[in-house]
Order: C-alpha cells, then structure tokens, then sequence
C-alpha cells in the first residue's frame, strides 16, 4: 500500500482530516485537483486585489475561555492555538424584513432581547425554543431526521419571526429547499446566534496557510493540480485510485471531501442512475464590489445583513438566473480589526439557479453578469445606504464558477440535502467527509473531517 | 513503568491536551471525564498519544477500562512494564 490514508480534497475537512492522520503518524496524501487549497472556501487574485471565496465571516466564534464549544474543540484536536486563526469579531449583523429588524452579535443575550422587544408576544415561545434547541444533541450521527420547519413552528406560531431566524441559517449552510433538517437548524443556531461571527483580518488564506503549514509539519503530503480520475472497486472495497495524471496509487483507506454523488461518480462501479436526484441544487451568484471608501463612511457599520423584501422568505432555486428577493450583504471591513483593510469591500449574495447560467453562450454569460449585478445593486440598496456612485470595480462569480472551480455538480455549495452523517458508503474502506457528511459551515467542515478521520481511521487501527 | 508512572504519564498527557485545567486534585476512581473538562474527542486524543509515544495499541472495545486513573493504570500495567 502506498498510504494508510488518502484524501480526496483539500477543503477545510481534507486538511483537517489529514491533520489529525498525520499528527498520528499515518502515513497520508491528500489529493487537490486546483493549483490552490480550499475548496469552496478558497480565494483568487484578480490584478493586485485578493478575494475570499466562500467565507463571509467564520461562524463559531467564541472567546478565549470558552472550552466547550466547536471551534475550542477542533483547535485542541488540531494542536492549534486559538491565536493562529487571528480572529476578529464581528460588530453587528442584522437580519431585515421589509417591516422588521432583528439585530445580533456575538453576545447571545442581546439577541435574544432583540427578539423579545420585536416579537413581544412571542418571548415565552422564544424561550421554550431555545430550550428545545439546547436540549437537542445535534452530534448525534444516528438521529432521526426531523423537519426543521414542523418542529420551529410547533412552538412558535408567528411565520415573520420564525422566517427571520431561519433566513441566515438558510444562507450560511443549507442544502434543502425551504425547509432544513432539525440537527442542522440546531447546528446552524448556535454557530450564528449563540456563537457568532468574526474573521482573520487576512481572510479565508489565514486559516488555509495555517492548516497546510500543520499538515506538512506532520509529515502529510500534498499534491496540488492532481485530480482523481476514478477509483477502481473489487470486493466491496476500492482497490485503487487512478489519478488524472495516469498515476495508480494504493491506499488502505479513502477519505473524500469531493461531495458525496461526486465521489460515486468517480466508482469503477456507479450506477448513476438513482444518483443525479441526490444532487444538490442550491447555489448562488456572488457580487464582488470594491469601493473608493470605507462603508462605515457612508454610515454603514453593519457586518452582514440578510435581507428579505417579503415577510415570506423564498429559499430555493430560482427559476430565472438570479433571485435578488432575498440575500446576504457581506461588508469584510466592519469586523473589529486592529488596522483596517487597504480598501472598502461588499459582497453580495443571492440565489441562482446553475442550469440557465450553464446554458448560456460566452456572449450572453457576459451580458448577464452585467445584467444580474444592475438588478442586484437596485434592490440590495433598499437595505443598505446608496452605495453605487462609490464602487471602483467589480467582480461576480456564478454557479458555473463555483462548478468549474470545485467540481460542485450544480455549483451546490452546500452539497446533498441527503446528508451521509455516518460518513460511510456502501464500500468498506471509502468514506464520505466534509460538506455532505454534514457538518456545515467552515468550523463545520473542519469538524467533519475531524471526526470522519477519528471515527473511520483512528479509532479503528 | 509502575502505576504510579503511568499514572503520571497519563495526566501530563492530558495536561498537554488542556493546559488551562487544574489536575491536581483528579481522583483515580472517578471517571476522568466526571472531573475535567474533557470530551469525547480530547479522551480519544489520550488513547491516541499513548499509542504515538509508547506503540500501544488500545481497541476500540476496551476504551472504558480507561475512564478513570485507576482503571487506566490497572489496564496499562502489563502493556507498558517494560517501557
């Protein structure tokens, strides 16, 4: 055998699974198809301007001496401190309706005054929310799958508020239309409200240079533009792994971060006949947009806004190219950062749908992007002061990027609504980490492989 | 290595592991984790580091025979007396 392990991809789960592996002493490869790391949290350089692709803002934050907790968790089991991710917290979010505001930060307390000010009818159903929430064991890998929707409704009957909560759960880790599953709604609400956000001050190549610098400090091996061209299967078990390059390798165990129907695909042995309905659909348009000042000069001092411009919140694919009803308004320059960032920065975000981006011809794909970011600015500035006559450049990143840049079918980034929790296939010795095992988010996906790499390897050995 | 050793061994492990916590009243016959804060995945990590120091292999099956100092020492005495 040339490894005990193989990794399928270096994300945030690869590296961090590969981490653990090596730490241990196993002999490990991960195998990235991209000349860069990080998977859907990565980034690229356009001219002298570096952008983040993926990370908004790191969910999970929670001070120094909290020990409980995801993101204390996975520094302990990575060997990290908690100073090597530099992180900043953020000032404050907010979640907007057309009629209503809920703002929140890192200090959960307010959130929840937030919610009983606004919603004062509902502050005793607020409370038994939470405690339901608190009381649920959302680690648990066997759970039943329950709707999120049924549950939240069954204990507050207001639709505003419950759809204001789930919107940036929604946005920030969901792989099902409308409605999400319980165990990631619990996820997804501690790791916004009752945690909350903050960011390296150099963005998602902070934790990614910390990540491959400790994976290498191991003794893990990397190999970078090497794509996996198919896995050959025999009795039961994958037998070898056939690269793009033409290299066969060995390896007594296969971990992969490539998405779970992706993952099928590339079996000797897959039948994909069942497998395209497990594919995800949700996926998303990014508008890139650089200012010739900082947002808190316009007086804008808000870290993320979620907006929705109808009390109904409309989660799902669209079926035109962009659905600007509703979406996320990134500003990476009001997070509490010692020196501020060399220039101002928003970064929009809304649903699309990866068919009709894909159908198109260069010219159209073009005009579109142009046509799609007009469309956005219009709307987005109902929420947000006017900041048009401000913007110096533009980028925008479509489904079609997100898919030829990840390998993503549909561009889905956050994967399956099928989670495989278990992280086990129908093969002994090839297991599913990352995004759709379930851990979402990208203290989420680290976790993910985390505990794939301990449950399936060293537990195991 | 006698008990009292590996005893030893076992809570600079976990020191390492926790460096903010205080250890030194830890009782050999309660569970570890009843008296610090350690979860499941930190008690993997004892397991873990005492096969990547010394070679021991612990399966999967006996990981509780290591829920408290006591028990650790008792199970790991015949595997580590000749380290």
């Amino acid at each position: 055998m040339d490894y005990d392990v193989l990794i399928i991809g270096a994300g945030m789960a690869g590296l961090a699974a590969g981490i653990r592996l090596a730490y241990y002493d196993k002999r490990v490869c991960i195998v990235e198809r991209h000349h860069r790391v990080g998977g859907l949290n990565s980034f690229y350089s356009i001219g002298r301007r570096r952008f983040d692709v993926g990370l908004h803002a790191m969910t999970n934050y929670v001070p120094k001496s909290v020990k409980l907790a995801p993101l204390p968790k996975l520094l302990r089991q990575l060997k990290l401190k908690a100073e090597d991710f530099a992180l900043c917290p953020q000032r404050m979010s907010v979640v907007k309706f057309p009629n209503k505001t809920l703002r929140f930060n890192n200090d959960f307390g307010f959130f929840v005054q937030e919610v009983v000010e606004d919603f004062p009818g509902q502050a005793d159903n607020f409370q038994k929310l939470l405690k339901t929430i608190s009381e649920y064991d959302e680690l648990d890998l066997h759970a039943k799958p329950l709707s999120a929707r049924e549950v939240v409704s069954s204990i507050i009957p207001d639709p505003l508020l419950i759809d204001m909560i789930f919107c940036p759960l929604m946005f920030y880790g969901n792989a099902q239309e409308n409605d999400m599953e319980f165990g990631q709604f619990v996820i997804m609400f501690k790791s916004i409200f009752k945690e909350g956000f903050a960011r390296p001050q150099a963005g998602v190549r902070q934790i990614l240079d910390v990540l491959v610098k400790k994976y290498k400090s191991c003794g893990g091996e990397l190999r970078m533009k090497c794509g996996v061209r198919s896995l050959k299967c025999a009795d039961g078990r994958v037998e070898s792994i056939l690269l793009e390059n033409g290299e066969v390798l060995t390896a007594e165990r296969i971990l992969s971060s490539a998405g779970y129907v992706e993952t099928m695909k590339l079996l000797t042995d897959h039948s994909s006949s069942n497998l395209n309905c497990r594919a995800g659909q949700l996926s998303f348009v990014e508008s890139i947009l650089v200012l010739n000042k900082e947002p808190a000069e316009m007086g804008y001092n808000t870290t993320i806004t979620f907006y929705s411009n109808s009390d109904r919140l409309g989660y799902r694919k669209p079926d035109q190219l962009i659905d600007v009803s509703s979406g996320v308004i990134c500003c990476p320059n009001n997070f509490q950062f010692e020196n501020p960032l060399p220039e101002g920065m928003l970064r929009i975000t809304n649903l699309a749908n990866f068919d009709l981006w894909n159908r198109l011809s260069e010219e159209d794909y073009r005009a579109q992007k142009a046509a799609c970011l007009e469309t956005t600015l219009k709307e987005v500035v109902k929420f947000v002061p006017d900041f048009r006559d401000s913007i110096i450049f533009t980028d925008i990143f479509t489904p079609k990027t997100i898919h030829r840049f990840t390998g993503r079918i549909n561009g889905a980034v956050y994967g399956t609504p099928a989670k495989i929790k278990t992280g086990n296939t129908h093969l002994d010795n090839l297991f599913i980490c990352g995004t759709d095992q379930g851990f979402l988010g990208i203290v989420g996906a680290m976790l993910s492989g985390i505990s794939m790499a301990n449950l399936h390897v060293l537990q195991k050995t | 290595m006698t008990k009292e050793q590996i005893k030893a061994t076992i809570l600079e492990i976990i020191a390492q592991i926790i460096p903010d916590e205080d250890l030194s009243n830890l009782k050999g016959d309660i569970p570890i984790r009843e008296q610090v804060e350690l979860d499941s995945m930190d008690f993997l990590d004892i397991i873990m580091e005492l096969r990547k120091r010394y070679g021991i292999e612990v399966p999967e099956n006996d990981y509780v025979q290591l829920a408290t100092l006591d028990g650790s020492a008792a199970y790991l005495e015949p595997r580590m007396k000749k380290l």
